[in-house]
């Protein structure tokens, strides 16, 4: 109390101090912070910091849930996958070009569909509203439901894709599930189906908090539609753009539900992602040592890229 | 002048532009919705109607069997599964925000010891994928008597530093009048945070709240491995044994789909202002 009214003093004292009050909030009792803060760093302490550093540990033995000890190793289960020969290494490998497949396929066209969609939902018309939750639907049935579904509708004898394919005049049962090429072609179909929804919400809040002034201006001098959106849109989206691209990337390199449900990795390992290998390895086979170092592995690289992602779009910035 | 701006405005107000815009829209819905029609539609048919061929968008040989066999099941209790994934969701997100917020609060407006490390942590892990934690938690949750049960499920995603560093941008952009104002009336820091900061933070805490639902809602591979028992499983885990144990039997898988879907497409229909206000702002001060 009595700290309360000397800081409630000096902060009606002068305009100056009182923006150092403003600045740095009335003191507080010594241990208020840390009472406010207790609870999270509680659950921070035993799920995010302890883990991150536990598993480091981890991934340095052999680390076998069926093993009697838990022998150090070293660096040998991160070396072990840059082995040629260690078949460990082949297939962790396989699954990481699965991972990248799928995020070079479903990126592009989750960056650039809802963007679209956005666009066409942003202008002036009556049950945009409508529209906009329609769009967003899938998004809140889970993947379980989305993957049920789909299996279903894209079986190659009783599906209702192939059925409207061959009134089309396509004389072909089309393998989705099961053949090249068209099992990526299922997986990122069903992820853009399943998830534009919730990009084009992004979007739109973005273009809506575009100046409109810029599109009047634009006007003023006679752009076109095409250059409006360059000059105008594109860069008013810049930030929004740099979330969307790195929480998108983020999200196909994590993919996992897809590839369990509708293909099972299959045909042979090919769209087995690296979570999903990196689970079996781990969590099916207890392998726990050699599940943690690849999840390092796959975690750095993704900083890596992320903050690629982060200069590329800060270098844009300075053009 | 005002009228050839307002004019050239919107180029695309002919009536030719708005038809072409609407049926666009319209054909985007079909297919969104399409997919749910048929799911509702194979539940209610029987085992041979469900992969007759051409198909029957309105069920010929209605039957409820695909639900009745499915509720005869002991493995595979949808609605248990429907309701844990709500309990779960509802505890997740509430320890979401009042962990996040109460942590949020003297970062933005407190001076103390260890301030920006603290907050380094926080925005240090905001970069690193949740994958990193799954061998390690699933050892420490093991270890707490954890397996099989909600709490696996409820407690160690709560930690958001997203939640954190949202809520703190919000904090600090509150005038410091108003706390000095609660002050004076003698309130201390918990009343004032409890009763003035609080209200004013609805927007970004119904953001947070929003984002954790779905994420608790949607989330599929930790539920898969942490949780046995079928009475103990979520909404995904559970559907994604309904593949393995039905088959070809599409009556009772698309009726365990459809038992998930319904009730929570209602939900939505009825917020869905509100849901997709959230996810809007998500991108827009993250």
């Amino acid at each position: 109390m009595a700290t309360d009214t000397l800081v409630d003093r000096r902060s009606r004292r002068a305009p100056g101090a009182a923006s150092v009050a403003r600045r740095t909030g009335v003191r507080p009792g010594r241990l208020t912070p840390y009472l406010f803060l207790a609870p999270f760093l509680l659950v921070f302490g035993v799920f995010v910091l302890a883990p991150a550093v536990y598993g480091l540990w981890i991934s340095l033995h052999n680390w076998d849930f069926f093993l009697p000890t838990r022998p150090w190793v070293g660096a040998a289960n991160y070396l072990n996958l840059f082995d040629p020969d260690n078949l460990l290494a082949e297939q962790f490998w396989e699954s990481m070009l699965a991972t990248g497949k799928f995020v070079l396929f479903s990126v592009p066209l989750l960056v650039i569909l809802p963007l679209g969609l956005a666009l066409l939902l942003n202008r002036n018309f009556r049950g945009r509203t409508a529209f906009r939750a329609i769009y967003f639907a899938p998004y809140v049935l889970g993947v379980s439901v989305i993957g049920l579904l789909w299996q279903f509708l894209l079986s190659s004898n009783v599906g209702l894709v192939n059925y409207y394919l061959s009134k089309l005049g396509l004389d072909q049962a089309i393998p989705w599930l099961t053949a090249l090429p068209w099992v990526w072609i299922s997986l990122v179909g069903v992820t853009v189906w399943w998830t534009m929804g919730f990009n084009s919400v992004v979007y739109l809040a973005g273009l809506q908090g575009i100046d409109t002034a810029l599109y009047d201006a634009a006007k003023v001098d006679g752009a076109s539609r095409w250059r409006e959106f360059v000059h105008v849109t594109l860069p008013g989206l810049r930030p929004v753009l740099l979330f969307v691209v790195t929480m998108t990337i983020l999200a196909s390199a994590n993919m996992f539900g897809q590839s369990y449900l509708l293909t099972a990795g299959n045909p042979s390992n090919e769209t087995r992602t690296a979570i999903m290998f990196i689970a079996q390895v781990g969590l099916e086979q207890f392998r726990i040592g050699s599940a943690a170092a690849m999840s390092y592995l796959l975690a750095l690289l993704l900083i890596v890229i992320s903050a690629a992602n982060f200069v590329f779009f800060r270098t844009k910035e300075g053009d | 002048m005002v009228a050839i701006a307002t004019a050239s405005r919107r180029p695309g107000q002919g009536v030719a532009a708005n038809l072409l815009l609407y049926a666009l829209l319209l054909i985007l819905s079909v297919i969104f919705i399409a997919p749910l029609l048929w799911m509702l539609s194979t539940s209610f048919k029987t085992a041979e109607g469900a992969t007759a061929l051409p198909p029957r968008w309105i069920p010929a040989d209605f039957s409820v069997e695909g639900y009745t066999s499915l509720f005869a099941d002991a493995q595979a209790p949808v609605l248990r599964w429907l309701v844990n994934s709500v309990v779960v969701a509802v505890a997740h997100t509430v320890l979401v925000l009042v962990t996040a917020a109460a942590a949020a609060y003297p970062l933005a407006r407190m001076r103390f010891r260890g301030k920006y490390v603290i907050f380094a942590l926080i925005v240090a892990t905001l970069f690193v994928p949740g994958f990193v934690f799954l061998m390690p938690n699933y050892l420490i949750v093991e270890s707490l008597g954890w397996l099989d049960s909600k709490w696996a499920l409820i407690v160690p995603g709560a930690a958001s530093a997203f939640g954190v560093f949202f809520l703190r941008q919000f904090f600090v952009s509150i005038p410091a009048e108003l706390e000095e104002a609660g002050l004076i009336d003698g309130a201390n820091r918990f009343q004032i945070f409890v009763r003035i900061v609080l209200p004013l933070a609805k927007a970004p805490l119904a953001t947070l709240a929003i984002l954790s639902l779905l994420g608790s809602w949607n989330d599929f591979l930790w539920p898969l491995y942490v949780l046995f028992n079928p009475e103990n499983l979520t909404l995904p885990a559970g559907l994604a044994t309904l593949k393995g144990a039905y088959a070809t039997d599409y009556p009772a898988i698309m009726a365990g789909a459809a038992l998930a879907s319904v009730p929570v497409l209602i939900a939505f229909a009825l917020v869905q202002r509100y849901v997709i206000a959230g996810v809007a702002r998500s991108g827009l001060k993250g």
